[in-house]
């Protein structure tokens, strides 16, 4: 089943996507560091839904706790309190299903484009059976020629593609993006943010997007979550119902980029 | 986007086979080629036609054998510059020569200034200097011994090193990977670790059923610290996200450990063995010279007892060899496990 998924992303699929992305529901959470100096409260009350096969962008200031709420979604760290679950069942440890891209791809340098991509089914134990997986998630970024390369070979562009591909591999039913395009140049980023969105588009998944880019988070999220300073509370909730492909020039996403930076305290300067 | 050309070639540093390393163009007339042959006949004509400075006892041996190595060095050196003056297909040879032709020419006139010092002047005094031809001599025959040494000695190195550099590795990968480990290891490597290994040595020949094994265990403790204390910072020092991505990735402790502590902690690994390798080195010739029966630090502690000087420099040039040759072979496993690190120092 699994291989189907991927050849229908592969060959691509049509306008919406299948649904079978991951529905994701934070009930109450809220969340401290433990510092010597004693706890940092960085979440606080956060209830969030994210419906099966949604984009939901997260937005805020520098610094205000989105990366944790992403890392407690993921399952790399345990909520202080409130409760989190994937379609119901609560998430108590990192699961292939949930996969995390982060801001740096985080490839690892001493394996090859390919080997790094088969990271996940190599983890898991079925690298054998289903290697020809690798294959068609290298087409699907279009990186099939650089499969022996090393990472410092790369661009940056190029790293954080393998990073996606690496990710997609696994067929996951929810994307974790922490600003996977946040160190990429700004043309780069457009280009990415296409893709990942044509991605979105033939897998299907679910997707929680943290950005500090409104604009990204417009032009890519069905929903956009704005978020206050630490502690982090919602503030605000954006809904985009644009279809897709959007028009990056379109009236209505430069309405929505003005309130939401209403929401961030920088009207004074629309 | 992908038809960026970002591909960066692997060996572009060395300059190709018959290329002047230093101008990188097409090879002219050799003329350090030219100049080094000359050199080696001067050195066999100073040789030959140079009466040696006899004092005291019989004259050196095998004086006129090395003046005539000389000349055929020289005569050689002479074929090939005649040869890579013409291209083809000797180009090959006298290219993979040419790079080191300054130093043949200094190697002769170094060899010469020693001849003369020693053989023809007799100014460094003659026990404890022996001319070059005198290295020939010893060569021819003891190398029957000095084999069976230079051998016992990488016997005896080799198994030290194996077992430090192993059981080095396991434990750094443990104190790095498991806190109860480290609570454990750690003080007991701060403690015992810097203790210089050698001073182990008397402790260990009578703790030891042989002086063999005693050398084993000092040599693998010799390797051990340093292995250690870097397998621990290399895997202590893998960045975290590597850990995360891994995790979400479904990984199990054990891929986490194998597939990405260790490869990630593997360049401060190789430093380590490096360091003890030196270390070993170092414990090994103690160990020959205090109680092993054989190896080169035997044989120069043996040379010296009977004032066989020449010996000992004969014993210390197949030492250089050795250990070279050990160093090496380090580097090049090194550059084959590490070939994915860009900007690596070439041995």
């Amino acid at each position: 089943m699994v291989n189907a998924v991927l050849e229908r992303a592969v060959i691509g699929g049509t306008g919406a996507p299948p649904t079978r992305g991951a529905r994701i529901d934070v009930q109450g959470v809220s969340h401290r560091f433990e510092l010597p100096g004693g706890p940092l409260p960085v979440l606080a009350d956060i209830d969030l839904r994210l419906e099966a096969g949604e984009i939901v962008a997260l937005l805020g200031p520098s610094g205000c706790g989105k990366s944790t709420l992403l890392r407690l979604v993921a399952g790399l760290e345990a909520a202080s309190q409130g409760r989190l679950t994937q379609d119901g069942a609560p998430i108590t440890r990192p699961d292939p299903s949930r996969i995390v891209v982060f801001q740096d791809p985080t490839l690892f340098p001493w394996r090859t484009v390919r080997a790094n991509v088969a990271l996940g089914l190599q983890a898991r134990g079925v690298l054998k059976s289903q290697g020809a997986r690798v294959d068609a998630a290298l087409a699907l970024v279009g990186l099939t020629e650089f499969a022996a390369a090393h990472p410092h070979q790369l661009s940056g562009g190029m790293a954080q593609r393998v990073a996606l591909a690496r990710a997609l591999v696994n067929d996951p039913s929810l994307l974790v993006l922490d600003e996977p395009l946040g160190k990429l140049d700004s043309l780069t980023r457009l280009t990415m943010q296409s893709e990942l969105v044509g991605l979105w588009q033939r897998a299907g998944f679910s997707a929680l997007l943290v950005t500090h880019d409104v604009e990204e988070a417009l032009f890519m999220a069905q929903r956009v979550i704005v978020l206050s300073d630490r502690p982090a509370r919602i503030v605000a909730e954006l809904v985009n119902d644009l279809p897709y492909p959007r028009h990056r020039g379109h009236p209505r996403l430069a309405e929505l980029r003005h309130a939401a930076l209403r929401q961030l305290g920088l009207d004074a300067t629309w | 986007m992908s038809a960026i050309p970002l591909l960066a070639l692997r060996g572009t540093r060395a300059p190709g086979r018959g290329l002047d390393p230093a101008t990188g163009r097409a090879p002219t007339f050799w003329w350090r080629g030219l100049a080094a042959a000359l050199a080696w006949f001067g050195l066999g004509a100073l040789t030959r036609l140079w009466p040696n400075r006899v004092i005291g006892f019989s004259d050196w041996a095998d004086t006129d054998e090395f003046g005539a190595a000389a000349y055929v060095v020289g005569a050689a050196l002479l074929a090939l510059t005649a040869l890579g003056a013409r291209a083809g297909r000797h180009a090959r040879l006298s290219g993979a020569v040419r790079p080191a032709g300054a130093w043949l020419l200094a190697l002769a006139l170094l060899l010469a200034a020693w001849e003369a010092a020693t053989a023809k002047l007799a100014w460094l005094p003659t026990p404890f200097f022996a001319p070059p031809q005198n290295l020939i001599e010893i060569y021819t025959q003891d190398w029957r011994r000095l084999a069976d040494s230079a051998w016992n000695s990488v016997r005896l190195l080799t198994t030290g090193l194996a077992f430090g550099a192993a059981i080095g590795f396991v434990t750094g990968v443990a104190i790095g990977w498991s806190r109860v480990a480290g609570y454990w290891i750690h003080p007991l490597l701060r403690f015992l670790g810097p203790v210089p290994a050698s001073a182990l040595l008397p402790l260990a020949f009578f703790a030891f059923p042989s002086s063999h094994a005693a050398a084993v265990f000092v040599i693998a403790l010799a390797t051990f610290f340093p292995v250690t204390v870097l397998s621990w910072s290399g895997v202590a020092g893998v960045n975290r996200q590597y850990y995360d991505v891994a995790r979400t990735l479904g990984a199990s402790e054990w891929f986490l450990v194998w597939r990405v502590a260790i490869p990630a902690a593997l360049p401060q690994v190789f430093v380590g063995l490096f360091m003890g390798l030196g270390a070993a080195f170092s414990v090994l010739v103690t160990a020959e010279m205090m109680g092993v029966k054989s190896g080169l630090g035997w044989y120069l502690t043996w040379a010296q007892g009977w004032a066989a000087y020449a010996n000992m420099y004969a014993a210390l040039l197949v030492m250089a060899v050795v250990c070279s040759s050990i160093v090496t072979l380090l580097f090049v496993l090194r550059d084959h496990l590490l070939s994915w690190q860009k900007g690596t120092v070439k041995w």
